[in-house]
């Protein structure tokens, strides 16, 4: 039987990268193939190509046999490719209805045939899964909702083959489970799946096949069933890549203390009285299921805005004054959650995003005058002291990898020597590669005696860094357990909500502690 | 064809994709001359002709200059922190308006003549930056779009303006007609060149260009109100005082605004009416965008439009064809930069 997609000896190059080299693959029916690859691996360019939106260099896309066009979408998708982007393609001010039939229809008619439109995508709504309400306008949809539209939107357009850009990207990983069960059950059917991805666990619970890409190759094709994780990461990165481990420390004095803080709405989930404290030297962790408070908490000690009651203390002295320059002048550094949106100004050269939140610092300003020299000085040192790649002092920063643009986040933040920092998802989106280096450094600061304010989606992570882990549940933060008592099932059940377990623990942790201070 | 992003910009490129623009716009403005029967390399000529080849058209020329260099600026400053003063006009006349009240007062007509100027050009300033602080005010307090309050408000000031001029700041010598109170003579700025308009309000408008390049080059402040242009969120991350940075902002683009009709009516006018500015606010939006937001490339893009303006007047009389091909090559220049300045940023593949 013919595949029903073969990818045949694909090659692109960019100037002078070569994206793609002789990239081969096929895609059986009803199978949920997994392409693997670090950020930069090529797997992006490559389907865009299958999808028509670049022309190959060399090689051929064949459909049930039969070869497509090259650079010609309407093409891919009249043979049945559907293609569901990282960053969606839908207009947000039109409904769902709307949006899945743009495009379906020929410009001249007058009237649009609404009544059939709907039945049609409740049927395929009813038949894989995925339930939407077709009048509902996307703006107000959460973003799993939307990912269902883009979904249905292919399905719409009589995909056969769905190809799904990193679908997890931008999911929980319980919006990330309920994909994969559909994904799963839509290939029962006899849909077949494509999915790029850069995390080990979802190809390992979600796929059939996996193919490896690296620098633009295939180096490996293997059933998911005969391979194991640890063997998908030697693949993907080309060595093996551990990461660092934190070693036990004995924990300082409190350097970060909130006591009860209270905050409502600023565009992100509430605060609802609040309490913490963070040693010289230790790593608290914070779980949650996203929108429980985590980008509110992290602004808040950020110095973004003030809570409406309750303190923060830094150091044992309450934080005068909320903001940003009071934040890092009090010793906090800071990781912001979203890179793009908050960490950098990609449009600005590296050295003015580097000096831009020490601006006030007499070693970058004079009486309101920058600073340049030093202001430079500092920035070349500094790529180098972090190992930041691609960037030259007045080059824009948004032409950096997520990683090397985490790397200059950190060298900006940690070169100021916080004594206090705080990361919000710090590795979010980065390879595995990238992964270990953001905790190498994170270990780092923890040793030179900084305290450490991890808030992560990522239990991996959270586990293999912090001291001591609590759960963030609707604005409110569970009692904080030793790591030593962490696992799945404690942390599932922190993360719900249900903390009667951390509380024995946590009390017995802190006679402990007391008993060994006697 | 594909376009990809520009890892830099070459200084090379910076400078020819304005000259080139330009050189785009006037071929396609040349066929135009040439529907309307004329030879278009006549036309140019004559236009050059006309702002340049004398003595009379030069200083024109640099006079017809000197206000767009002021609106250019006071539009490039804001837009470069994405504040959309669209109310450059209003506040053009707002300022010439104090300039006139301000010569009211006592001790204007009879102080020395650098204080009484130096003092009605702040009057000026303050009243144009004082009219944009107030969509300003709305926006950072209630989130209303500065496009449409700016825009309006040109209306409200041009009205009061009018309302003023037939009122209490009429002129009881000027037979009936609707226009100011003179500028007293103390506070009028001296001509450059004798037996012209040329005044010394272009040295003026010339030094604060190059004092604003300064600012937003050099300055925390210039820093921090880019970083607000470009991405407020990202400068808020990084302790930039949003609001504070808008408001001053304000002050500076509305200051330059008001300057531009300050210095227009002690200068040129010397009283003010209602038709004392062919529309030098809303030409300084293109001229900033003309310039793509440099605050020196603001004086080129002022002399550009200046030299069409004044130029093809002359060539119109010569030539029969209308005048408002300097309106049409000067639209057609800024569209022919929108797409040059896209290309400084990205590179055509195939």
């Amino acid at each position: 039987m013919t595949p029903v997609l073969e990818l045949d000896g694909i090659t692109k190059r960019f100037g002078s990268t070569l994206a793609n080299d002789d990239v081969s693959l096929h895609l059986e029916r009803g199978e949920v193939v997994a392409l693997l690859g670090e950020n930069g691996a090529g797997k992006t360019t490559l389907m865009s190509i299958l999808f028509g939106h670049y022309t190959a260099d060399a090689g051929e896309v064949r459909v049930d046999g039969q070869a497509l066009p090259p650079g010609r979408s309407r093409a891919a998708i009249h043979a049945g490719v559907g293609m569901v982007h990282q960053h969606f393609a839908l207009a947000a001010n039109l409904t769902v209805l709307e949006n899945v039939m743009t495009g379906t229809e020929p410009l001249w008619r007058l009237r649009s045939d609404r009544a059939s439109a709907r039945r049609r995508l409740t049927d395929l709504a009813d038949r894989f899964g995925l339930p939407v309400n077709p009048d509902a306008r996307v703006s107000d949809l959460s973003v799993g909702e939307r990912q269902r539209v883009e979904i249905l939107k292919a399905l719409y357009n009589e995909a056969r083959i769905l190809i799904l850009d990193e679908p997890t990207a931008v999911l929980t990983t319980q919006q990330a489970e309920g994909l994969f069960a559909t994904l799963r059950e839509m290939a029962a059917k006899g849909l077949s799946i494509i999915f790029i991805s850069h995390k080990l666990n979802e190809v390992m619970s979600a796929s059939d096949r996996v193919v490896v890409l690296r620098g633009g190759r295939v180096v490996a094709e293997r059933a998911t069933r005969d391979v194991t994780k640890g063997e998908l990461a030697e693949l993907m990165v080309g060595r093996a890549v551990v990461r660092p481990k934190r070693s036990p420390l004995r924990p300082g004095a409190v350097v970060l203390e909130a006591l009860d803080l209270h905050l409502s709405g600023k565009g992100g989930a509430p605060l609802r009285g609040l309490d913490f404290h963070l040693r010289a030297s230790e790593t608290l962790g914070i779980i949650g299921v996203s929108g429980n408070g985590q980008t509110t908490l992290a602004g808040v000690v950020s110095g973004l805005y003030p809570p409406e009651s309750g303190t923060l203390h830094v150091r044992g002295e309450p934080l005068k004054r909320h903001d940003v320059a009071h934040a890092i002048a009090a010793g906090i550094g800071r990781i912001p959650e979203d890179r793009h949106a908050e960490g950098v100004l990609g449009d600005m050269a590296t050295w003015e995003n580097v000096v831009l939140e020490r601006l006030w610092s007499p070693e970058f300003s004079r009486r309101g005058i920058v600073r340049r020299k030093p202001a430079r000085d500092a920035t070349t040192r500094l790529l180098a002291d972090y190992d930041v790649r691609g960037a030259r002092v007045d080059s824009r920063v948004g032409l950096l990898s997520g990683g090397n643009m985490q790397k200059l986040i950190l060298g900006r933040v940690l070169d100021a020597k916080p004594s206090i920092l705080v990361a919000a998802q710090p590795s979010r989106g980065l390879d595995e590669g990238a992964i270990a280096d953001v905790h190498r450094r994170l270990i780092e600061v923890r040793a030179r005696g900084a305290g450490i304010l991890l808030i992560s989606e990522d239990l991996d992570e959270v586990i293999a860094l912090s001291d001591r882990i609590c759960a963030i549940v609707d604005g409110r933060l569970s009692p904080a357990i030793p790591v030593e008592h962490a696992d799945a099932r404690l942390l599932g059940l922190m993360m719900a909500g249900d903390w009667s377990a951390a509380t024995d623990i946590a009390n017995d942790a802190d006679r402990m502690e007391t008993s060994d201070a006697l | 064809m594909r376009f990809e992003r520009r890892e830099s910009t070459s200084a090379t490129l910076t400078v020819l994709a304005p000259l080139g623009a330009v050189a785009a716009a006037l071929v396609v403005a040349g066929i135009l001359i040439a529907i309307a029967g004329a030879n278009a390399i006549e036309a140019y000529g004559l236009i050059l002709r006309g702002a340049f080849g004398s003595r009379l058209g030069l200083t024109e020329t640099l006079t017809r200059a000197t206000p767009l260099i002021l609106t250019g600026l006071a539009a490039a400053v804001a837009f470069r922190a994405r504040l959309w003063n669209i109310g450059g006009e209003g506040q053009l006349y707002l300022g010439a308006l104090a300039v006139t009240a301000f010569g009211l007062l006592p001790g204007v007509a009879t102080a020395p003549a650098p204080v009484a100027i130096l003092a009605c050009l702040i009057a000026g300033a303050v009243a144009g930056a004082a009219l944009l602080l107030v969509p300003v005010a709305l926006k950072l307090r209630f989130g209303v779009d500065e496009v449409v309050t700016t825009l309006l408000l040109n209306f409200v000031a041009i009205l009061f303006v009018s309302m003023m001029i037939e009122g209490s700041l009429k002129d009881p010598l000027a037979f009936g007609w609707p226009q100011s109170v003179p500028v007293p003579d103390a506070a009028l700025l001296p001509q450059l060149v004798d037996r012209s308009r040329l005044h010394a309000g272009l040295l003026v408008a010339l030094f604060l260009a190059v004092a604003v390049w300064w600012v937003q080059s050099r300055t925390v402040f210039g820093m921090q109100s880019r970083a607000t242009g470009l991405n407020a969120r990202a400068a808020a991350f990084a302790g930039v005082p949003l609001g504070r940075t808008l408001t001053i902002v304000a002050c500076l683009s509305g200051g330059l605004a008001g300057l531009a009709g300050a210095i227009e009516v002690m200068g040129v006018k010397g009283y003010v009416t209602t038709d004392l500015s062919p529309n030098y606010g809303y030409s300084g939006i293109v001229i900033a965008m003309l310039a793509n937001l440099n605050p020196i490339g603001v004086i080129a893009a002022a002399l550009f439009s200046a030299v069409m303006f004044v130029g093809a007047d002359s060539m119109s009389r010569a030539l029969g064809i209308p005048s408002y091909i300097a309106d049409v090559t000067v639209a057609l220049a800024l569209l022919t930069m929108l797409v040059a300045i896209f290309l400084t940023q990205y590179r055509v593949r195939r």
